[in-house]
């Protein structure tokens, strides 16, 4: 068969691309080969508009086991005990079909943890949803929301964290992200890389069907008005089979068999065979008759290509394969070896012995395009003067619209759809600055956060950059958490534009520079581009997955106020910054202006501090400041805990709305003691940080100065009013 | 104490309820759903999650498995049962108690710690004071307990609902009841009260770390 033109820009090459594979092959591909090399050169898989920026990005420090690179990120947190992690996104199916979409980008990071050996002990996701007026948007934060329910639920991981945001961008593109956590031996993580020639592929878990074709070239298009066409593209999760195949997988574990070991993501068996026979600097011989299907008369082709849920590839070392086996027959799964490892750096496919597809592993991976695309940096934009001046309604009307905005109402509706506490280590749920996992039947626990600030990024991606890096640092060090790195989402438009190539580029040199200053290196992540209809692209997106270590359980905090009486503090100077904020994007509808900046010097200072405050048992309750600045940060230790507070602006020159509201960065509130406060005090000034004395907790009543009193029950129903009426 | 806890594909609470078994001293096995023995033991437990899936119906399947015959025929010796979760609802599901478990009231996964006014005139309670308040997590889609109204008046003259939703001051109404269930009903024994089946979750409330111990009442309740 002869292959148009037509048959190219379908599997989303482009005729350069197509001329670069003939010339690999010395000869034109045929219709399995070109499936085959669409599902490696897609952006989804060869990060080929990132992949020159994202080596900038750090990746090592004294935690780092393994960086990115691997099926998720791995650190180290002492006595052997080991967390692999990793963020990724499932934005187009989600949009597409957002129950399944949703679900199976759960099932998916799940795979590529517990593929390394490790047990999932926690699930987070960050989620960007259309305006609410958009008509789309009840119905596609109703799937997603109960398709991740529906597969962490199930497969009895606790989802502890996350944030729901909605923004016009989304309107046709919604962003699912999600990120799972495990903990494994340190001495027993599994690796992709084959070793070893004539040593047995096995194929496990689900039957192959036809759900998925192209998901992962589907992925790297932009969508249109037809993007409803796509359904069958998205896969169907099966969590029970999941909990089944990672039970088993965990089982085959315990002893010696596993060479290698890779799950079948984004383009199956096609990116898994090549992946591990590449790392090996092998090939690979696969015997597609044998591979089990769940439909008659699937081709090579549709079986090379398909996402099928709940799939892993493994290499086997020697007479291995009866026992490994066995475990698979106890949980209900297929087993099959499929084919070997070679020596050829080849890629073969056979189907009845007849050899179907034949091609250089390197073709498919090395040889891969990388883009050095154009791109454009983003002019930061004046400050807006005389902001205040534009304020046409009062203090407590502010606060009050705040506190009953979509965005910034409690989330709770979404986060009591998720099982929360099995597995029984959740210390912190969601709702904090970060969730705590205890590690299981130890004395120690890891912290866990899910962050991004798009319409900072949007207005200037490298302030942006730095920022959203910072917050999730801030929010590791609010519960008491060192932290250690980070995974990455970083969801943008088409990379094709020089603007939004410039966004990226800018965004990632921001986050260099924070995760360099923090020592909080990238360990893992995924990049997700093409995210836009018709032109329209979203604003740009980095989601940073945080996790930090606690090493003493009692030597933890969470945001809400424990008693009356107590004093109340903001560390950090507060310069007033309302650009880019809750106040001004959601209350006064201002669009313009810088985000706020970022000191890292400060930030690093003050993070410390509020660390070693809380080691030391000096504070009650710790909250950081971030959008919606010091007001909706203080309404949220009291909405949380029932106590009330009473707090006066210092006697300086900022108006009340840029106190309160401003975003600036680097900033908590801290509860503390009568009796502590001298030694607070005496610590902040010692190491220079600057810090406001701003009132006390008392019964549950909010009140500021003579502006504003509320009961704490009036408030909680005003916030909770948004999601209980949509 | 000898007890025994059945897993089934899919079961995801087992270890949890392992580890508060252990933690009270139980001698405990778990026991793989294709045996077609149990252990000799005191106390079976069936565990939350979702047995094969919840395909069909949640429990429906894990109701006719082959352990589930000893498990039945263990019941009717007088062995004491408990179901959580899930475990309630295959208990429903193979007649050992009777009613049925709907979907939620609001059609949605619920998660979150409620109160629950307890009735200690059983085995499984007799540590809780009569009437005290509990504080336990509940995590499940078909919770709504529901059954005739001549039913709900047999279990209260008999003293067999266990459990209800309820406020933190015993309150039982509409206003505190999470999923719709019939009379706030979140826990029932069979009339011999040797079987408890019940939505929340007494093994997550084990630890003062989660959130509190309410839970160890009833663990205690069954050893002594």
């Amino acid at each position: 068969m002869k292959i148009s033109d037509n048959i190219i820009e379908k599997h989303g090459l482009k005729k350069d691309e197509f001329q670069k594979i003939s010339k690999l092959l010395n000869r034109e591909p045929n219709l399995l080969e070109l499936g085959v090399f669409s599902a490696m050169w897609n952006e989804h898989c060869s990060y080929k508009s990132s992949k020159l920026h994202l080596k900038k990005l750090p990746t090592k420090n004294e935690y780092v086991i393994q960086g990115p690179g691997e099926n998720a990120g791995v650190i180290d947190i002492g006595d052997n005990d080991a967390i692999v992690f990793k963020i990724e996104s499932h934005n187009h199916p989600s949009f597409i079909e957002p129950y399944q979409g949703a679900a199976t980008g759960v099932g998916g990071i799940l795979r590529d943890v517990f593929t390394m050996g490790a047990r999932p002990i926690a699930l987070l996701n960050s989620l960007h949803f259309g305006d609410i007026t958009n008509k789309k948007t009840k119905s596609l934060l109703n799937g997603v929301v109960s398709g991740i329910g529906g597969y962490g639920n199930c497969i009895g991981i606790p989802t502890v964290g996350g944030e729901t945001k909605f923004h016009k961008s989304y309107n046709e593109n919604i962003l699912v992200n999600a990120m799972a956590v495990g903990h494994a031996d340190k001495r027993k993580i599994f690796y992709s890389k084959a070793r070893g020639v004539n040593k047995s592929v096995v194929y496990v878990g689900s039957k192959t069907g036809r759900d998925g074709i192209h998901g992962a070239s589907m992925a790297s298009a932009e969508f249109d008005e037809k993007s409803e066409e796509k359904k069958p593209t998205v896969q169907v999760g099966d969590p029970f089979t999941e909990k089944l195949l990672l039970e088993a997988c965990l089982e085959l574990m315990k002893d010696d068999s596993i060479i290698s070991i890779q799950d079948m993501g984004a383009a199956g068996l096609t990116s898994s065979s090549v992946e591990m026979a590449f790392k090996g600097g092998l090939g690979m011989e696969l015997d597609l008759e044998k591979v089990p299907c769940r439909e008659k008369n699937m081709t090579p082709y549709e079986m090379m290509l398909s996402e099928s849920q709940e799939r892993m590839l493994i290499i086997l070392n020697d007479g291995k394969e009866a026992n490994a086996k066995k475990i698979f027959d106890k949980w209900d799964l297929d087993f099959v070896v499929i084919g070997k490892t070679t020596n050829t750096n080849k890629l073969t496919l056979k189907y009845n012995d007849k050899v179907e597809a034949d091609i250089p592993i390197e073709a498919l991976s090395s040889k891969a395009p990388i883009y050095d695309r154009k791109w454009k940096k983003t002019k930061k934009q004046n400050k807006k003067r005389d902001l205040i001046k534009t304020i046409n309604l009062s203090f407590r009307d502010a606060i009050f619209k705040i506190l009953k905005s979509p965005n910034q109402s409690n989330k709770s509706w979404v986060t009591k759809q998720y099982d929360q506490l099995v597995m029984n280590d959740t210390l912190l749920r969601s709702g904090s600055d970060s969730a705590i996992v205890r590690i299981h039947n130890k004395e120690k626990a890891i912290a866990l956060t899910v962050d991004s600030s798009a319409n900072y990024c949007n207005s200037y991606p490298l302030t942006g950059g730095k920022q959203i890096v910072c917050e999730s640092w801030r929010n590791l060090i609010s519960v008491g958490a060192k932290p250690i790195s980070i995974t990455n989402c970083l969801n943008f438009g088409n990379p094709e534009n020089p603007e939004i190539m410039g966004q990226l580029v800018e965004t990632i040199d921001g986050m260099r520079e924070a995760c360099e200053y923090l020592n909080f290196p990238v360990v893992s992540g995924n990049v997700s581009l093409y995210n836009g209809t018709n032109k329209k692209n979203i604003f740009p997106t980095p989601v940073i997955g945080g996790v930090g270590l606690i090493e003493n359980l009692n030597k933890i905090s969470d945001h809400k106020f424990k008693k009356t009486g107590s004093k109340i503090l903001v560390i950090g100077k507060t310069f007033g910054h309302l650009d880019q904020t809750v106040f001004s994007n959601e209350i006064l509808s201002l669009k313009n202006g810088p985000p706020p900046e970022i000191n890292l010097i400060n930030e690093k200072n003050n993070g410390e501090i509020i660390y070693d405050f809380i080691k030391k048992n000096l504070v009650n309750a710790v909250h950081d400041v971030s959008s919606g600045g010091i007001i909706l940060a203080l309404l949220e230790m009291s909405m949380h805990s029932g106590i009330g507070a009473k707090i006066a602006k210092p006697k300086h020159s900022l108006n009340q709305f840029e106190y309160f509201f401003g975003e600036d960065q680097g900033r908590y509130i801290i509860e503390i003691d009568e009796q502590n406060l001298n030694k607070v005090e005496e610590l902040l000034e010692k190491s220079s940080i600057h810090y406001d004395k701003i009132g006390h907790t008392q019964i549950d009543e909010f009140q500021i100065e003579k502006d504003f009193r509320e009961k704490i029950i009036d408030l909680n129903k005003l916030n909770n009013k948004w999601y209980n009426n949509y | 104490m000898r007890s025994t806890v059945i897993v089934f594909p899919g079961s995801n609470c087992d270890r949890d309820i392992a580890v508060a078994l252990k933690k009270l001293q139980f001698k405990n096995e778990m026991v793989w759903h294709k045996d077609s023995e149990l252990p000799k033991s005191d106390l079976i437990v069936i565990p939350g999650g979702f047995s094969y899936g919840d395909y069909l119906r949640s429990g429906a399947i894990a109701a006719k498995s082959t352990i589930l015959k000893e498990v039945i025929k263990s019941a009717e010796r007088g062995c004491l049962i408990l179901g959580v979760c899930n475990g309630f609802q295959i208990l429903i599901e193979t007649g050992l108690l009777k009613g049925a478990l709907l979907r939620n009231k609001n059609l949605k996964f619920i998660n979150d710690d409620v109160y629950l006014k307890v009735n200690n005139k059983n085995r499984f309670c007799k540590k809780y004071s009569n009437n005290q308040i509990i504080k336990l997590n509940i995590a499940h889609n078909e919770g709504n307990y529901f059954t005739s109204s001549d039913h709900v008046k047999n279990m209260q003259d008999q003293e067999l609902i266990a459990f209800q939703y309820s406020n933190n001051k015993g309150d039982v109404n509409e206003d505190y009841n999470p999923n719709g269930s019939m009379a706030n009903i979140a826990g029932i024994l069979n009339e011999k009260k040797n079987i408890l089946g019940m939505m929340p979750h007494p093994e997550r409330m084990t630890d003062k770390l989660i959130v509190n111990e309410d839970g160890l009442g009833l663990f205690s309740s069954i050893l002594n």
